[in-house]
């Protein structure tokens, strides 16, 4: 695959986040791909019990185990796997306290509902939790995974999850719990790990990136880098988009180019186009302004076109490659 | 194409006197918030005495409407055309405030300020997943009762599923209210000693993980915060349980908002059928943010057709490009209308009405009439925004 060296060399836990419906599953399924690279094992993770990415991969929902869904473009292995809290706690209590049946007896208690629903942060210390051991897992000496890619929560709630291991070492003083959280924010907060943004290059998304970027810094989380998706290229060039804009393309010279062009002209048709036009050009403007919005955080910023068709699995190596050109992997 | 569902007529819903409280659902960043703030507008200046509760605005909408201060009360918005006798109040749920209020209102006294003061109290009263919707309905309850508005419109919390709004406020109740939380309280409450043999080791060994995962301050506070709440038992469920029935009865109508997107339409489809289960009045759909063109004659293939031709001479690169741009619009727009066919042929009997997607977000009161104005079908949607990224924008 043509690539440049990577942005990210060190990093082995890439978080991504951003506003919802900007296409964080998509762009971890792409990022997975990529790093999967030439002969790598990457990880690719879920917590929001939402089997996007089965649905992304055209498999059958994933267990709560760790299953092969692709081959990367140059031959390495993807895996998934899709965390959901109660699955998380009871391989918990099971590894601690071999919890067999009583576990369900929990269950129907609504004890583990309370602790994964209601208990605050419970949940989240239980989905970091995962993430950490499967980064951090080994086989002989050699992690099992070169990178693990997290489809992580929305760009709302970010700082919290992945800061959720901070506010237990603050509560517990000392013991394996503090330990274990330690170690968590050790790793979250390290050089090893990089939280990327994906954002639209529309108004709100763009705001929420920013506001993110500061929240993360705040809370000494490492920000990554910014992914632009569904970018669509221009149709008209720049002098004709301001004249659009400003609604003075030449009417007479479009009609005489519709003619050429071989198109009937109905009546209303010129008047139609030219205001498709100006649209476009307002929503040009809008993106431009966006992505001076985002040049000024300074971060390195990838963008990902648009795929007409919506994305399919042919869809998703295409991004991919993508971002291994462009350096995200 | 499927055959044509009835068509929406919000002006009807909103002008009759019967209608007194509008719930605008539907999944995340549909357009709830703006449906119920531009029906607000509309419903006020037909004349009706309007309150909107708004939840979670986009930060210029909610200055525009003059919500700039945090107060958990109604207050006037001003820059309403009030010619026909009507008037607008809006507010935005602060939940924390409103749990607050519910605290001091059914405790005892000397309890309220226990659980008031209560870590786990302060955790769960502002970020518990659920809480915000029960706090919805609770505030809806209160502005009910309050009796100074002929119409509450309500939007809903930004959540993933439509559902939630109807199904989190009793799984909080009945959590608060539950066996569950007894247990917790110790074994001495009568009832729990069965269940705790029962689980036997199970049981120690949960709380002792909760003690160890959370620590023991944070259960000795839940502890303590469920002892402080035992004057309030029965109340929470009670309380969600008379909401939900007030939005059974016939003065409410429920409009389903969704985009013109699969997993959207998908959510919408679930919330109909659910309405249709629990007897709740539905009004119909809202498909917000649809595109047209101007020229659906023209197709995207012949357009493409064009714009190759004219490539080919090198010339007329400007009508190339609007070729382009009305082909991807096109295109988009015969997308969009099978999805909507889908939906109307599995409901047909359901109205719907279609919102033209605006050149730019909806943040002033001029823009939420124009969005008012298409809701009551008086916009034959013609202007076209290309400025949406992928067809879906679900969360
Ligand atoms: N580059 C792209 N081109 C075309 N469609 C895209 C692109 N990226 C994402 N999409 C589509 O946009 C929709 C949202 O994408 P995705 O599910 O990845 O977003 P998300 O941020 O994970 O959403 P959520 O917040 O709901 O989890 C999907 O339908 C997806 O197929
Ligand atoms: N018809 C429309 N045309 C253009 N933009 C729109 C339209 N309707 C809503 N928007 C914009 O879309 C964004 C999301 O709308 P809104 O906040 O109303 O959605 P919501 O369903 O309340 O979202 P959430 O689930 O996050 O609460 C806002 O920026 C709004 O201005
Ligand atoms: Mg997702
Ligand atoms: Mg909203």
């Amino acid at each position: 695959m043509a690539s440049r060296e990577s942005d990210w060399e060190g990093v082995r836990l890439h978080v991504v986040s951003g506003k919802g419906g900007t296409g964080k599953t998509t762009v971890a399924a792409a990022l997975a791909l990529a790093l999967a690279g030439q002969g790598n094992r990457t990880l690719l993770v879920e917590v929001e019990a939402r089997q996007g990415i089965a649905q992304l991969f055209d498999v059958p929902p994933l267990p709560y185990e760790e299953r092969k869904v692709a081959v990367g473009p140059g031959g390495g292995d993807v895996f998934a796997l899709a965390v959901d809290p109660e699955g998380a706690l009871l391989e918990y209590l099971d590894m601690f306290y071999r919890l067999g049946r009583a576990g369900r007896g929990l269950r129907r208690l609504g004890a583990i509902d309370f602790a994964t629903t209601i208990a605050p942060g419970m949940r989240d210390v239980l989905l970091t939790g995962k993430v950490y051991e499967a980064a951090r897992r080994k086989k002989d000496g050699r992690p099992v995974y070169d990178a693990v890619v997290l489809d992580a929560p929305p760009t709302g709630r970010i700082a919290r999850f992945l800061g959720v291991n901070a506010e237990v070492a603050g509560l517990a003083k000392v013991g394996p719990i503090r330990s274990q959280a330690d170690s968590i924010m050790g790793l979250l907060s390290s050089p090893q790990t990089a939280v990327h943004l994906v954002t639209l290059l529309e108004e709100m998304p763009v705001q929420e990136t920013c506001d993110a970027v500061e929240e993360l810094t705040a809370a000494g989380l490492p920000v990554g880098g910014v992914i632009v998706n569904a970018v669509r290229a221009p149709l008209l060039k720049q002098a004709d988009l301001t004249a659009a804009a400003k609604g003075k393309l030449d009417r007479d010279l479009v009609a005489a180019g519709l003619e050429a062009a071989g198109v009937a002209i109905r009546p209303g048709v010129v008047d139609a186009l030219l205001a498709e036009g100006k649209d476009h050009a307002a929503r040009v403007a809008l993106e431009k302004s966006g992505r001076r919005t985002l040049k000024g955080l300074g971060l390195p910023t990838y963008e990902l076109p648009l795929l007409a068709e919506g994305v399919d699995l042919g869809g998703l190596y295409a991004l991919a490659e993508q971002l291994c050109r462009q350096g995200a992997a | 194409m499927s055959p044509a569902a009835p068509r929406l007529d919000l002006d009807k819903a909103i002008g009759d006197p019967n209608t007194r409280i509008v719930v605008c659902c539907g999944s995340g960043g549909v357009g709830k918030t703006t449906t119920a703030a531009a029906l607000a507008v509309r419903a006020a200046e037909a004349g009706r005495t309007v309150v909107v509760l708004t939840i979670d605005p986009a930060r210029r909408l909610a200055q525009s409407m003059g919500l700039t201060a945090l107060d958990n009360t109604p207050r006037v918005v001003t820059g309403i055309d009030t010619s026909a006798g009507g008037q607008l109040h809006a507010m935005m749920l602060d939940m924390k405030r409103t749990f607050d209020e519910v605290v001091l209102d059914h405790a005892a006294p000397g309890r309220a300020k226990a659980i008031l003061e209560n870590p786990f109290y302060q955790s769960l009263s502002s970020s518990f997943a659920g809480t915000q919707e029960y706090m919805a309905m609770e505030k809806l309850g209160q502005l009910r009762a309050q009796g100074t508005w002929d119409l509450i419109i309500v939007d809903t919390p930004p959540s993933r599923s439509a559902l939630d709004f109807l199904d989190a406020p009793q799984r909080l109740g009945s959590f608060l209210d539950g066996r569950f939380i007894r247990i917790l309280m110790g074994p001495a409450r009568q009832g729990s000693r069965a269940y705790l043999k029962a689980l036997g080791a199970g049981f120690g060994a949960f709380t002792g993980m909760l003690t160890k995962i959370l620590g023991a301050q944070v259960l000795k506070d839940m502890q303590t915060f469920v002892a402080a709440l035992d004057t309030m038992f029965g109340g929470f469920r009670e309380r969600a349980e008379t909401t939900y029935r007030l939005l059974q009865a016939p003065g409410t109508a429920f409009v389903v908002v969704a985009a013109p997107e699969r997993d959207a339409l998908r959510e919408a489809s679930y919330f109909v059928e659910r309405l249709g289960e629990e007897r709740m009045p539905l009004a119909g759909l809202v498909l917000n943010r649809v595109h047209t063109s101007a020229a659906p004659a023209l197709s995207a293939e012949r357009a493409l057709v064009g714009a190759e031709t004219l490539d080919e001479s090198g010339e007329h690169t400007v009508a190339a490009g609007l070729l382009r741009l009305h082909a991807d619009l096109m295109r988009l727009h015969t997308r969009e209308q099978h999805l909507r066919g889908r939906f109307t042929a599995a409901h047909p009997k359901v109205p719907v009405v279609d919102v033209p997607a605006q050149p730019g977000d909806v943040h002033d009161l001029a823009g939420l009439r124009a969005i008012g104005a298409a809701l009551a079908g008086q916009i034959q949607p013609s202007r076209p925004d290309k400025r949406k990224g992928p067809p879906a924008r679900a969360g």
